[in-house]
């Protein structure tokens, strides 16, 4: 397991080397300087802008010092918001981001896990064909449509809960951001979990459980559910980045002051080493979240370790 | 053989998924085609008489008309247009790069292939659309980067199937026969192996449509996909969400016909995967 474990994390960092190398060159092959578009500055002013910003040496160097100083977790100073580092703009805006991310993904597991087993143990009723067709619309509609739509329905038109982060207090204004991100991952889950439960239900060591006699219930909680919930655990990285992707969106919609919207932001305002530094960091999350669930994939399933 | 091809066309003929799905579809794309030569009115044209006026049927004003002015008929069916342009052709590329990869890295196999599947197993981890996100923002929202860069992110499947189904059909007679009579492997690769995958191919490719709509529409959404006066659908989406409380149909129209598109995306490859590859989907 050790060594599993060993050579998973050594072969993630190929990976995020390759994603610094890649956001690098891009945002320094993109046409026009971080303060290009501004007025005319005289010359003596742009070189020294340049040289304080050590935009001034050659690239691999550029490379080297943005390289060692992520080490050091400095992400670089701000090319817009001239006060800040992009660290701390990063920190500010983790918190509710994180808060966001965390309530849609517990709920989408809860919903989503509960209907697929609903689902499965109901399989070609009414009730299963319902949840398979809602699934199928909840995957289809993107984010961008369901969180408008729901802000027309409750915040607009019923005027039950506030249409934006700043025109409510608490949990109230969690409500509607939270189900939106959520509901695409709940469709996505309760497929998943119906069609891995059942195949589970018609492999041949459930048919010798029952044959002894076990009920539906003692099946389900001591042999059916862990195999059938093991491709959820793989999903787990996935739906992680599928969640920072809608977050961008419903950050935007209801206007809340996270990372998806800070990241927008740089992007429209050309911060080039604040995009570069959310880019890395959304990387390295992902990353790291693809290999906890590798890793705990190798402890729930042995027969993983040995590849 | 053509047994199989038989009970497939059969199937393909009963499933009431597949025929709905697809008339759905033939009809978004008529009214994409021809509801901007059929209206009166331009996409472009601004007319700050008739802003935001609701749907009716005077002067063939179906959806109503945008704060510009703008036709939001001509407009939802134009930005169709681009965002089903954008999805083929974003498409086309990633059937390109993903079915020339895996079948190079199934044909070839043992260290080659193991090499080729980790690369792409370490592109899979990464979040490919903030990298997306980030060439649109460093590169001026260039049209044609909108196709490389969706096609881009979605061959990693593709390359997966495709190099799945060369493996077995590698082993088959009628490769160990051309290459018994002296058939280069790049000749056996291209003219003997990959024609087979097409059925395959197929399905996937109306799986892979439907996510390239949504990264479009995505991009568009941000305002970082295709720029005024031209539009998409995701465009349209944002800016309804501008003008969500008293005038909802700017929103509601095209979002619909957005969910309405993806959905029988969806219905579509998820019913010819069932028709023409009933391994793969057991339920």
């Amino acid at each position: 397991m050790l060594r599993f474990a060993l050579l998973r994390t050594l072969s993630a960092i190929p990976t995020l080397l390759l994603v610094i190398v890649v956001a690098f060159i891009m945002v320094h092959a993109a046409p026009g300087g971080p303060f290009a578009d501004e007025r005319v500055l005289p010359p003596g002013t742009a070189s020294n802008l340049a040289a304080a910003y050590h935009l001034d040496e050659s690239l691999p160097h550029q490379f080297w010092r943005y390289l060692s100083g992520l080490a050091r977790g400095d992400l670089g100073p701000s090319y817009h918001y001239r006060d800040y580092t992009v660290a701390e703009l990063i920190g500010n805006a983790v918190p509710v981001s994180l808060l966001l991310g965390a309530l849609s993904m517990v709920l989408a597991l809860l919903i989503g896990g509960a209907a697929g087993i609903a689902a499965a143990l109901r399989r070609n009723t009414w009730f299963d064909r319902g949840i398979t067709a809602i699934a199928m619309t909840g995957i289809s509609i993107p984010v961008f449509v369901v969180a408008p739509l729901f802000v027309l329905i409750f915040a607009v038109w019923l005027q039950w809960l506030p249409a934006s982060w700043s025109g409510g207090v608490g949990v109230q204004r969690l409500v509607l951001p939270v189900i939106a991100l959520a509901l695409p991952q709940v469709a996505y889950i309760a497929r998943l979990v119906r069609g891995s439960l059942i195949e589970v239900l018609s492999s041949d060591f459930i048919r010798t459980a029952r044959a002894q006699g076990l009920s539906t219930s003692s099946i389900l909680r001591y042999h059916a559910l862990k195999p059938a919930l093991m491709p959820l655990v793989s999903y787990l990285g996935p739906a992680a980045a599928a969640v920072l992707t809608g977050a961008v969106v419903v950050e935007s919609i209801f206007g809340i002051p996270g990372l998806g919207q800070l990241f927008l932001q740089s992007g429209l305002n050309r911060d080039y080493t604040l995009v570069l530094g959310i880019v890395i960091f959304y990387a390295v999350l992902v990353i790291l979240l693809n290999l906890l669930v590798d890793l705990a994939y190798g402890v729930l399933d042995p027969r993983i370790r040995g590849r | 053989m053509t047994g199989i091809a038989e009970s497939g066309r059969r199937r393909l003929h009963e499933s009431r998924t597949v025929r709905g799905s697809a008339a759905v579809l033939a009809i978004i794309a008529l009214a994409a085609l021809l509801g901007p030569l059929i209206s009166p009115h331009d996409y472009r044209d601004t007319n700050f008489d008739a802003r935001l006026l609701p749907p009716a049927l005077a002067d063939l004003r179906l959806f109503g008309s945008d704060d510009l002015g703008r036709d939001l008929f001509v407009r939802t069916m134009s930005g169709t247009r681009v965002t089903l342009l954008v999805a083929v052709v974003a498409s086309f590329v990633s059937l390109v790069i993903g079915v020339a990869y895996g079948a190079i890295a199934g044909y070839a196999g043992g260290t080659i292939d193991a090499a080729m599947m980790r690369l792409v197993d370490a592109l899979y981890a990464l979040p490919f659309i903030f990298l997306v996100i980030l060439l649109m923002v460093a590169f001026e929202r260039n049209f044609l980067l909108i196709f490389v860069a969706i096609g881009a992110i979605n061959w990693l499947d593709m390359a997966r199937i495709v190099r799945g189904q060369t493996l077995a059909l590698k082993e088959r007679e009628f490769v160990d026969a051309a290459r018994l009579i002296g058939v280069s492997p790049g000749v056996i690769l291209f003219r003997h192996i990959t024609p087979n995958l097409l059925g395959i191919v197929v399905v996937y490719l109306t799986l892979t449509i439907p996510q390239a709509v949504l990264v479009e529409s995505f991009l568009s959404f941000l305002g970082l996909g295709v720029q005024e006066p031209a539009t998409s659908l995701g465009a349209l989406v944002n800016n309804g969400v501008a003008h969500l409380e008293r005038t909802p149909w700017l929103l509601l129209l095209p979002a619909t016909l957005l969910a309405v598109m993806l959905l029988a995306f969806n219905f579509l490859g998820d019913g010819l995967r069932d028709v023409l590859d009933p391994r793969q989907h057991p339920q």
